[in-house]
């Protein structure tokens, strides 16, 4: 890809468009303009955005496909028709090189990418639907019919498990290793034999997917390569500022490092985590809570979730360790220091199992949470989407209450918040659409009877907006930093430092 | 007290020794019945089978031919926990003398076994430095753990730790269950049992495409294998939805789970015996009409049913009948048969264990400080004989060994002893098998390049 200052372009020929969904092997032989190479790039990251923002919000495929749609047309259109493709394969190589350069940042590029990818191909047609499975060379791989006889029954028995009619004599159905189609084999969705799995022509898309992350996740150990080699070099005058930009001036307020005060450095900094990671950081000065105010907080401004640990906690004076992990980095996150959170920890813990156990088999893994062993990686608390996707067993407490609680113990623990009558039908509706998030904030906006517009996407959020409302004179500083679009803010400066050079 | 105070010890107390036919009836022996620390001494200085293991994580990587790759043992995590809870992670040796040599040196109460990283895991401090994140898992079997104590719903007879031979079938069907899916849905054929020495199994895949499953592939089979999904605050365990069971389960169903429940759990666990119990399960029914019936059937005849037939069985068939009969084919209910049996039989795993390639499993053969109980191999061809109350103790060991006196030989110290018997079943079963395959691989890798 060619990238020049001069205002034309060539256009690339219709020949070289065979496919409205391309599956970006190479870097397409173009003249990008400066301007386009940034502009293209926001304008696909805010189509990322918006599915990370989906996916969290625990969207169902359908609600997918509809928002993936709408965030493409919005986003990605053009002028000139002609130029929609281009515009796409630019943003798309462009990202690359911005996501290519740490593990935390392929993860979430990949992840995204392939979503996107997924419900574009949904929403194909049928033939180019066909064109691109064959990209893929699926074609090779479809049962022969004497094996389709011999396994029709099987391939049956899964169709009615998920509630589908028979498949009929000439369905195709492909026959991969289970390992190309995770989520199938997740789901139980396949029939799976002697490490194959009998893909539906109807569950191509995840076969398709998959094909693609792979291809993706390969490239882009490859550009990190290239990165790392030569680009960033070659480039440091031109492309390197943009780059490095990019990644981190779109992301908006990132909870997972919030500290209800420090969150203001820590924005300027632009820090961008997922929830596995951490980031090797000095300590920063915690303490924002005491001990002794935990029980008075968490009445007024934790979250569902950490209302029930917390609950658990006091009375069993015991959690396992998802809910250690869950309770105890919201707690650091919303300012407990580690020598508060040993002594809150040892004081329930010492009850059920003594003092010395405490010491030699729990007091480790909560220093490790602050970074003082193993690692020593700063540890963030979990967001929401990570809480939701968490699969609570026996014994466990943690979790998402609107996800994992059964309806009659969710509705238990909302009137105990104080929750009842319309807001809390609302709450239980959002529930049974599965908007675990969204039933959050309609919980919090009914308890604290202000409106929240932003949602609720991490736990430490739901804690400093309830704080913002509760205590007034940090309101105002709150507001004027974080609220109504701050992520915005900080684009349009990236913007005009761009402008400049 | 050091190996000749041992044997010394041991000399004076041989007058009231049992009969050495009868190993497994002994209560104890004449070595006290109990884990210290001198007694593992012995063990690992005796039976531990070094070179078996260092085998096995070797993967054929151990000889002279072009294709092994000679770093790759060097790079395995090995931990240690020792007597005081220190901990030391991230160990790893070349050789099974180094190994060895480590494990006489410290004596650890339990050795754990972790993923193949991507470089020699002592050294990765040095290569931290270079920046984006070298010292990663490259490698790691695909492992199951199976607890006892996740099944306290389950079972009426013992909770926590503890097992006894009425709630062991649970362990004696997980290991069914995932056995046979492992083999003939996934098509492994290297997978190791293993008793965790008190209350569970572990499961380790070792072909070598289940070594290089990702994370997302390993959580994909954990969930596939996923069906009790209770929390402490949700009470339905089980759901089984759609208008037939997949056929991994409708097997595990028809092959596994229906005949232990109703031949062996109903009646060990005494499932419908009391008002308590019976209510549990009668919640799990979504039709007030079919409960309260049987409700007033099981209040009224709880003195009058015959004698002779197990009360348990009695309700069971009352309850199938109802819930199978003409009358009630309505979609929910139709599953609910199963839905119960899926509840008290099912396997539960431990999820996480499985789903990430760097987390760390006890290694066989490791003896539990708690029981004194060596984790030996489990057959799962014979798993319904494992017996977790006569597998070999520390004590029981070092009894044997003492029977047979001092004899150096090392091989030979291992025939007809009780571990002799857990060895051997290792490496027939497991290991040979194995080492053949890789070696298969190895040739062929050699003919292409």
């Amino acid at each position: 890809m060619e990238i020049v200052r001069s205002q034309s372009h060539r256009k690339i020929s219709p020949n070289n468009v065979t496919n409205t969904l391309p599956l970006y092997r190479s870097a397409p032989p173009l003249e990008v303009r400066l301007e386009d190479f940034e502009l293209y790039a926001l304008d696909r990251l805010r189509v990322l955005k918006g599915i990370s923002d989906g996916l969290s919000r625990g969207k169902r495929p359908e609600e997918m496909e509809k928002l993936v749609g709408k965030l493409w047309k919005e986003n990605m259109r053009h002028q000139q028709a002609s130029e929609i493709v281009n515009k796409d394969i630019i943003s798309h190589f462009v990202l690359r090189l911005v996501y290519c350069r740490t593990e935390e940042l392929r993860k979430w590029f990949l992840s995204m990418e392939t979503s996107l990818f997924r419900y574009r191909f949904r929403l194909e047609n049928a033939e180019a639907q066909r064109a691109l499975m064959a990209e893929f060379d699926l074609s090779s791989r479809a049962v022969s019919n004497v094996e389709f006889e011999s396994i029709k029954e099987k391939l049956g028995q899964v169709a009615r498990s998920m509630g589908q009619s028979l498949p009929t004599a000439d369905a195709i159905f492909y026959k991969v290793p289970f390992e190309e189609v995770p989520e199938l084999v997740a789901g139980r969705k396949v029939f799976i034999n002697q490490g194959f799995a009998y893909v539906a022509m109807t569950q191509a898309v995840s076969l398709v997917a998959t094909l693609f992350r792979s291809l993706l996740s390969k490239a882009l150990v490859l550009t990190n390569r290239k990165w790392t080699s030569t680009i960033r070099e070659q480039e440091k005058d031109r492309l390197t500022p943009i780059v490095e930009a990019l990644c981190s001036s779109y992301l908006g307020p990132d909870f997972s490092q919030m500290q209800i005060v420090e969150g203001l450095a820590s924005l300027s900094q632009n820090y961008f985590m997922d929830d596995q990671g951490g980031k090797h950081f000095e300590p920063r000065g915690h303490g924002e809570i005491s001990v002794k105010d935990i029980d008075q907080v968490a009445k007024s401004s934790f979250p569902l979730c950490m209302r029930n640990l917390l609950e658990k906690l006091r009375e069993d004076h015991h959690l396992k360790h998802g809910g250690r992990m869950q309770l105890g980095l919201f707690l650091k996150g919303v300012g407990l220091n580690l020598d508060d959170a040993l002594a809150f920890w040892r004081y329930e813990f010492s009850q059920k199992v003594g003092l010395e156990r405490f010491e030699k088999e729990y007091a480790y893994s909560i220093r490790h949470n602050y970074g003082q062993e193993g690692k020593r990686t700063d540890y963030t608390a979990y967001s929401c989407q990570k809480i939701i996707s968490s699969t609570p067993g026996v014994g466990d407490h943690h979790g998402c209450p609107y996800r994992h609680f059964s309806e009659e113990n969710l509705r238990a623990a909302l009137t105990r918040m104080g929750m009842n009558g319309r807001a809390m039908e609302d709450v239980m509706n959002k529930v049974r659409n599965r908007h675990y998030q969204l039933a959050c904030t309609l919980t919090f906006e009914a308890i604290h009877g202000v409106p929240n517009d932003a949602g609720i996407n991490h736990p430490t959020q739901y804690f400093s907006d309830s704080q913002k409302i509760l205590q007034p004179e940090l309101r105002d500083i709150i507001v004027a930093l974080f609220g109504g679009g701050l992520g915005w803010c900080i684009l349009s400066q990236t913007s005009n430092v761009w402008e400049g050079v | 007290m050091t190996k000749q105070e041992f044997h010394n010890g041991c000399d004076d107390m041989l007058i009231d020794r049992c009969e050495p036919e009868a190993p497994k009836q002994k209560q104890g022996g004449s070595v006290p019945n109990e884990f210290n620390s001198h007694y593992l001494k012995v063990y690992y200085g005796r039976l531990f089978p070094y070179a078996d293991i260092f085998r096995w994580i070797s993967y054929g990587n151990d000889g002279k031919h072009p294709a092994c790759d000679s770093s790759y043992v060097s790079r395995r995590e090995f931990s240690f926990t020792l007597d005081n809870d220190i901990y030391l992670r991230f160990l790893s040796f070349n050789s099974a003398a180094e190994l060895e040599n480590k494990i006489k040196e410290k004596c650890p109460f339990k050795i754990d076994i972790g993923p193949v990283y991507s470089v020699d895991p002592t050294k990765r401090h040095a290569y931290a430095q270079s920046g984006d994140n070298v010292f990663t898992p490259v490698e790691r079997e695909l492992i199951f753990d199976i607890d006892i104590s996740d099944y306290d719903d389950a079972r009426y007879c013992c909770s926590g730790a503890d097992v006894c031979l009425n709630c062991w079938p649970l362990m004696t069907i997980a290991i069914k269950v995932i056995d046979f899916a492992l083999r003939d849905d996934f098509g492994f054929k290297h997978i190791l049992w293993v008793y965790s020495g008190r209350r569970g199994v572990h499961c380790w895949v070792c072909d070598g495409k289940a070594r290089r499953l990702t994370n997302e592939q390993r959580a994909a089979i954990a969930d596939y294998f996923r069906v009790y999904k209770g929390n402490e605050n949700n009470s339905k365990k089980v759901s089984l939805t759609g208008h037939a069971l997949h056929p991994f389960l409708a097997t595990a169903y028809t092959k596994v789970l229906k005949d232990f429940f109703e031949k062996k759990l109903l009646i060990s666990q005494s499932l419908l015996s009391t008002e308590e119990r019976y209510e549990k399960i009668l919640e799990m029914i979504p039709d007030a009409a079919i409960t309260s019936e049987l409700r007033g059937r099981w209040q009224e005849n709880r003195r009058s049913s015959s004698v002779k037939e197990d009360i348990n069985v009695v309700r069971w068939e009352q309850l199938k009948q109802l819930l199978q009969s003409g009358k009630h084919k309505a979609q929910g209910l139709r599953r609910c048969v199963e839905e119960i049996v899926f509840c008290f039989a099912y396997p539960r795993l431990d999820m996480e264990v499985s789903k990430h390639m760097n987390h760390l499993l006890k290694a066989p053969f490791c003896v539990h400080p708690k029981t004194g109980r060596v984790c030996v191999p489990i057959d799962p061809n014979q798993c319904e004989q494992f017996d977790p109350t006569t597998v070999p103790t520390l004590s029981q060991l070092l009894d044997e060994l003492n029977e047979r006196g001092l004899r150096d030989d090392v091989d030979g110290e291992w025939k007809g002893t009780s571990f002799g018997n857990a060895v051997s079943l290792f490496r027939s079963s497991f290991l040979q098998p194995l080492l053949k395959a890789s070696k298969v691989k190895e040739s062929t890798h050699v003919h292409l390049t």
